[in-house]
């Protein structure tokens, strides 16, 4: 197991955010993480991440309590949910990539690129690509210090369809050929079944964590995710 | 009053000083206006023109209590800010407000003030004895030394603070260190250009060179040639004219983003940026 998480629980001002989770991932995972919005996804990874560290319970990255050491980081590749780029920064691709760089090797960088065919792109300014772009460069942004595991969280917000599934091809090259594990984070029920092989249904606390075949083989699961996304859907209107 | 125009045997140290400055300015006021931060240099100028004041009121050099005012007033209203979630702007506001006002109290009180010394401080002085050269000159390697060791690290936390505490990186140690270096580079530059037109070397060499360039290197390369181009010029046309040093050297920079903004309208160079987003 290379993700331990156990009884999380997180209080943001006496509101419960995630509530008593506990599940593991295993080496070459695929996880696909639904739920409605404010059930506690961008949380979960927040705390995952070391982003936020005011929590109950245990989260494990190979063995090590994230609490006691932040070393793991350098193994996971992180993709934000929505890249918020200043249209004016003055950076290119190449320099977006290498700021996350532990060594000044050009060259992975540009194997980085490769990997989400965007090398001939390297030399223009972040600030020009579409929003699909921009989330390519930042999965190779994530790739350059050769992660073992990637977290997206919910990376294909607001990106066009064409854009979309190139971004899911490139996610299921990286799980199968560079056997990465990927935990991702999305509202999208038809690519989670596509791609993922483990679901974790998510709404503060966890109602289903296991293969993706049995959750939506299971018409009393998808028949209890639809009603808790339409309670939550409702209670935010 | 009197402004200080540069004299023939003052153009050498003038010189020196000015495009040492000019550079740090560059690459210290370039993190500033990416984040969003381009009347901080302003505020940490007027917080230093209060540790100026005291220096003046208890008879101790001016420069290094205002060095240590700018740095520690600036620290710890970053630390209130993060603290009880004020805006910047409103950060920059009460470092502005406080530092001037301490100043105008302290100097009312002093007796035998040089209200020359006074004016060296708020506009500049055109006369750098070599004594301030090396100190500027140390002051300023020390800085860039640091600038070069760090500006990666740096440029992430500016690029996505998220991402960069993802990856490790300890931001809120870098905001510290960054606001630290404004400090100090701000206290330095006082000499040259004075404490009310500070910003303007922060900012505009930085703003001009971002019309034109693709990339962060690219940038800051530019950046500094802009801003030594300023110096040099306001030098030599306040020699030729005889007129105040620090406001030639940035009426020159505001004159360098006049000329980037008509090439850059006129569509002479070809980069993504502000005219775009205007457009």
């Amino acid at each position: 197991m290379i993700v331990d998480i156990d009884k999380l629980s997180v209080d943001y001002s006496g509101i419960k955010s995630l509530d008593d989770i506990s599940f593991g991932i295993d080496e070459g995972d695929f996880l696909g993480i639904i739920g409605p919005n404010g059930a506690g996804k961008s949380t979960l990874f927040k705390c995952m991440l070391g982003l936020h560290t005011q929590y109950d319970g245990t989260i494990k990255v190979f063995g090590n309590d994230i609490r006691d050491s932040r070393k793991y980081l350098s193994q996971v590749g992180y993709v934000p949910q929505k890249p918020v780029v200043d249209r004016n920064f003055p950076a290119t691709i190449r320099e977006v990539i290498s700021m996350s760089q532990n060594s000044n090797d050009s060259g992975k960088v540009d194997d980085a690129l490769q990997k989400v065919w965007m090398h001939e792109m390297a030399d223009r300014r972040i600030g020009d690509l579409s929003v699909g772009q921009q989330q390519r460069v930042f999965i190779a942004k994530a790739l350059v210090n050769s992660p073992k595991i990637l977290v997206l969280d919910e990376p294909v917000t607001g990106i066009d369809q064409y854009n979309k599934d190139l971004f899911f091809q490139i996610l299921g090259e990286l799980n199968t050929k560079e056997k990465i594990s990927i935990i991702w984070s999305s509202h999208d029920l038809d690519a989670v079944e596509r791609l993922a092989n483990k679901v974790a249904c998510l709404n503060k606390t966890l109602f289903f964590h296991g293969i993706s075949e049995d959750f939506f083989s299971d018409d009393e699961v998808l028949k209890k995710y639809s009603e808790t996304s339409m309670q939550m859907h409702m209670h935010h209107h | 009053m009197t402004f200080e125009a540069v004299t023939y045997e003052s153009i050498p140290h003038a010189l020196a000083s000015g495009i040492i400055i000019s550079i740090l300015c560059s690459a210290v006021g370039l993190f500033l206006v990416l984040r969003r931060y381009s009347l901080f240099g302003d505020a940490l100028a007027h917080s230093a023109f209060g540790g100026v004041a005291f220096g003046l009121f208890i008879g101790i050099y001016p420069l290094w209590i205002a060095c240590i005012v700018a740095i520690l007033s600036a620290l710890g209203l970053t630390k209130i800010r993060q603290k009880f979630d004020i805006s910047s702007d409103a950060i920059v506001a009460i470092l502005f407000a406080t530092g001037l006002g301490a100043g105008v109290i302290l100097l009312s009180m002093a007796d035998d003030l040089d209200l020359h010394d006074v004016e060296e401080f708020l506009f500049g002085s055109a006369i750098i004895d070599t004594q301030n050269v090396i100190t500027i000159f140390v002051m300023a390697g020390a800085i860039l030394t640091i600038l070069f060791f760090t500006y990666k690290k740096l440029l992430y936390s500016t690029f996505s603070e998220e991402q960069a505490k993802a990856s490790g990186i300890p931001v809120d140690k870098m905001s510290y260190l960054l606001i630290a270096i404004a400090g100090v580079t701000v206290v330095i530059s006082m000499q040259l250009v004075g404490v009310l037109l500070i910003s303007a070397l922060f900012v505009l060499p930085n703003v001009s060179a971002m019309l034109y360039s693709r990339s962060f290197k690219q940038t800051m390369m530019i950046s500094m040639c802009f801003a030594v181009t300023a110096t040099v010029l306001g030098i030599v046309i306040s020699y030729q004219f005889d007129i105040a040093q620090s406001g030639c050297i940035v009426l020159v920079a505001a004159a360098i983003f006049v000329g980037s903004l008509i090439v850059k309208s006129a569509g002479l160079v070809k980069t993504a940026g502000m005219i775009a987003k205007a457009g």
